[in-house]
C-alpha cells in the first residue's frame, strides 16, 4: 500500500513540475466558464445543472489529456524498466496512476466551487445537487481516467494515447444519446453502459447503488484490462 | 548466488536468449560480453523480473525470480542501459523516491541518499533536473539509484557506453568501491572495459553462451597456444632462430616488427601447455646476446571475441 503511495506522490507531483496542467486546468475552467456563463443569465436559474450537464462531453477531451502520459512516456523513454525493477508490483504501479490522474481531475474541478459561490449570492442556490454534482463529476472523472490509463498501456506515443482514451469516453458519453440508431432489443443494455446517465443520477442527488457498482465496474475492468496489457508485454 | 538453469527467451518467432545456464557466485564480478542483439539485455531483464522467460528458471540464493519477485527485487539494484530516469524531477526528489519506493523511511532514507551522493559525487547536482543532466552525470544518478538499498546484487546493463574516457573511469571506481562482497553483473561490448572491471566473463552470442572464464583463461587458453616476444641486442634473425628453433615446446620463431636500430625482435611460439621460457632463457644466456625484452603475448580478448562471434 505504501508503495501505491509513492507511485501515486510521484505522479502526482510531476503534473505540477510540467505546465501539462497548468495548461488542462486552465483549458477546462475557460471552456466550462464560458458555456456556463453564456446561458446562465438566459436560463435565470440559480443552480449549476448547465455545469454539470456539460461535464459528460467536456471530460471525454480533457481526461485523456490527463492520463496519456501515464504509461506511454514511461514505455516511450524506458522509464517503465527502473520503476518496474524497484521493489513493486504491477498492480502498485497501476493503482497508483490511476490514483494521482482521478486526484488531479478532483484539483481541476476544485476552482468551480467558485462558481457555487457566486451563483449563490445572486439567488437562492440548493447546495444538495451540488454536492451531488461533484460526487458525479468526481465518480465520472475516475472513471475516465480508469479508461486513460488503459489506453495509456496500449501505446508508447502520448497522441494516440490521448485519441484511444477520447474515443472510448466519447463512445459512453455518448451512446444513451444515440439509442435511436439501435434496435430496441440492445437499449436497456446501451442505456446501462451509456455513462451519461449514470451520472445524471447522481447529480441529480439521487445516489443510487447501481450507478456506483456502474462507475466501480469501469475502474475496475479498465484498470484490469490495463493490468492485462503490461502483463502481456512482459 | 544465481543460477540460471535453461533459460530461453522468445519475442514472437525471435529467439533472443536460447537455453542459457549459467551460475554466478557471490562476490564474483561477472562481464556479459556480447555483439549488439546478442541477449545481453534480455538475459538481465529477466534476472531483475522485468520479463517472463519464455521457459527455463532463475533462482537468487533460494528465490525464485518467478515465484517471489518482490523478495528478489529487494536484493538487486538495477540500471538499465542508458539510465533511462524521470527526466521532470530533481535529482534529489528522485533519490528520495527511490528509497521511499524500497522501504526506506525518514532519517535512514536521508541517511542513505548522502551515502549515495557521496559515493556517486552528487553534491554539485541535486538541485538540477535529471533530464538536464549530461549523460555521465545521469549515470552516476542512475547507480545510486541501483546502490540505493546497498543491494547484494548489482546488475548494470552497459554501465559506461556513450561515455567518455574520464567518466568511464569514473564509472568503473564507483562500480570497484561499491564494495567487495557484492555480486555484480554487467554487460558491455567494449572488451577492454571487460578485462578491467570483471574477474570473469561470460561471451554470449545469438542468444547462447559461447565462452566462459576468468579474464585470463579467455586471453590465454583460447587461441592456437601462445606467443613471447623477445628483443635482443646482438643478435641476428637467423642466428636466434638457430639456438632457439630447437628448444622443446617451439613451434616457430619469427622476425617481428619494432625493435630499436641494432635490436633484433622475435616472435616465439610455442604450444599450449608448454612453458619453454627457462630454456630460452639459459639458451641466450650462453651467447653473449643480451635480452632487453621478454614478454608473454596473449591473444587478445579482441580476437577471441571475433573468432567466437563472427558470422558462421
Amino acid at each position: 500500500m505504501t508503495r501505491v503511495f509513492d507511485v501515486f506522490a510521484r505522479e502526482f507531483m510531476d503534473y505540477f513540475t510540467t505546465p501539462i496542467a497548468y495548461i488542462v486546468i486552465c483549458a477546462f475552467l475557460v471552456v466550462t466558464g464560458w458555456f456556463f456563463f453564456a446561458t446562465f443569465f438566459i436560463m435565470n436559474q440559480a443552480s449549476l445543472r448547465t455545469f454539470f450537464s456539460m461535464l459528460p462531453l467536456v471530460f471525454p477531451f480533457v481526461v485523456p489529456a490527463v492520463t496519456m502520459r501515464l504509461f506511454a512516456e514511461e514505455l516511450h523513454s524506458g522509464s517503465l524498466e527502473m520503476l518496474l525493477t524497484l521493489p513493486m508490483d504491477l498492480s502498485d504501479a497501476v493503482i497508483g496512476k490511476f490514483l494521482a490522474s482521478s486526484a488531479f481531475v478532483a484539483v481541476m474541478l476544485a476552482p468551480t466551487l467558485s462558481y457555487g459561490i457566486w451563483v449563490s449570492f445572486m439567488g437562492g442556490l440548493d447546495w444538495g445537487p451540488v454536492a451531488g454534482g461533484y460526487a458525479g463529476a468526481v465518480l465520472l472523472g475516475a472513471a475516465y481516467c480508469a479508461i486513460g490509463v488503459f489506453a495509456s498501456t496500449l501505446t508508447r506515443n502520448q497522441i494516440i494515447s490521448f485519441i484511444l482514451g477520447m474515443v472510448i469516453c466519447l463512445a459512453l458519453s455518448l451512446v444513451d444519446k444515440m439509442l435511436f440508431f439501435f434496435p430496441p432489443d440492445v437499449l436497456a443494455v446501451l442505456h446501462y453502459l451509456g455513462a451519461s446517465s449514470h451520472f445524471e443520477n447522481i447529480a441529480k442527488g439521487v445516489v443510487d447503488t447501481r450507478d456506483i457498482v456502474y462507475f466501480a465496474s469501469v475502474v475496475f475492468l479498465s484498470l484490469y484490462g490495463a493490468h492485462l496489457v503490461m502483463q502481456e508485454k512482459r | 548466488m544465481i543460477h540460471m538453469e535453461k533459460l530461453t527467451k522468445y519475442y514472437g518467432e525471435v529467439c533472443a536468449v536460447d537455453g542459457i545456464d549459467l551460475d554466478i557466485r557471490k562476490g564474483e564480478i561477472t562481464g556479459l560480453l556480447g555483439p549488439n542483439g546478442a541477449g545481453k539485455t534480455t538475459t538481465m531483464r529477466m534476472l531483475t523480473g522485468y520479463l517472463r522467460p519464455s521457459s527455463g528458471t532463475i533462482r537468487v540464493r533460494d528465490l525464485s525470480v518467478d515465484a517471489d519477485p518482490l523478495a528478489v527485487k529487494k536484493r538487486m539494484g538495477y540500471l538499465p542501459e542508458s539510465a533511462p530516469l524521470y527526466a521532470n524531477m530533481l535529482v534529489y526528489d528522485y533519490l528520495l523516491f527511490v528509497a521511499h519506493a524500497r522501504g526506506l523511511k525518514g532519517d535512514k532514507a536521508r541517511g542513505r541518499i548522502f551515502a549515495m551522493v557521496e559515493l556517486c559525487s552528487l553534491s554539485g547536482i541535486m538541485h538540477r533536473p535529471i533530464g538536464e543532466l549530461s549523460k555521465g552525470l545521469r549515470q552516476r544518478v542512475g547507480l545510486a539509484h541501483a546502490m540505493m538499498d546497498d543491494p547484494e546484487i548489482l546488475v548494470l546493463d552497459e554501465p559506461t557506453s556513450g561515455l567518455d574516457p574520464n567518466q568511464i573511469v569514473e564509472i568503473r571506481d564507483i562500480i570497484r568501491s561499491f564494495g567487495r562482497d557484492k555480486t555484480i553483473i554487467l554487460s558491455t561490448h567494449i572488451l577492454s572495459e571487460a578485462q578491467a572491471t570483471c574477474d570473469r566473463i561470460v561471451i554470449i552470442d545469438k542468444g547462447k553462451i559461447v565462452a566462459d572464464g576468468s579474464t585470463e583463461v579467455l586471453t590465454y587458453g583460447l587461441g592456437e597456444g601462445r606467443s613471447l616476444r623477445l628483443v635482443l641486442a646482438g643478435a641476428d634473425l637467423e642466428a636466434a632462430r638457430s639456438v632457439l628453433a630447437p628448444v622443446e615446446g617451439v613451434v616457430s620463431v619469427e622476425g617481428a616488427q619494432d625493435a630499436g636500430p641494432g635490436l633484433t625482435a622475435l616472435e616465439v611460439r610455442y604450444l599450449p601447455g608448454s612453458d619453454p621460457r627457462p630454456e630460452i632463457y639459459r639458451r641466450i644466456k650462453a651467447t653473449d646476446w643480451v635480452i632487453l625484452e621478454m614478454a608473454p603475448k596473449g591473444v587478445s580478448l579482441e580476437k577471441v571475441f571475433m573468432e567466437l562471434t563472427r558470422e558462421a
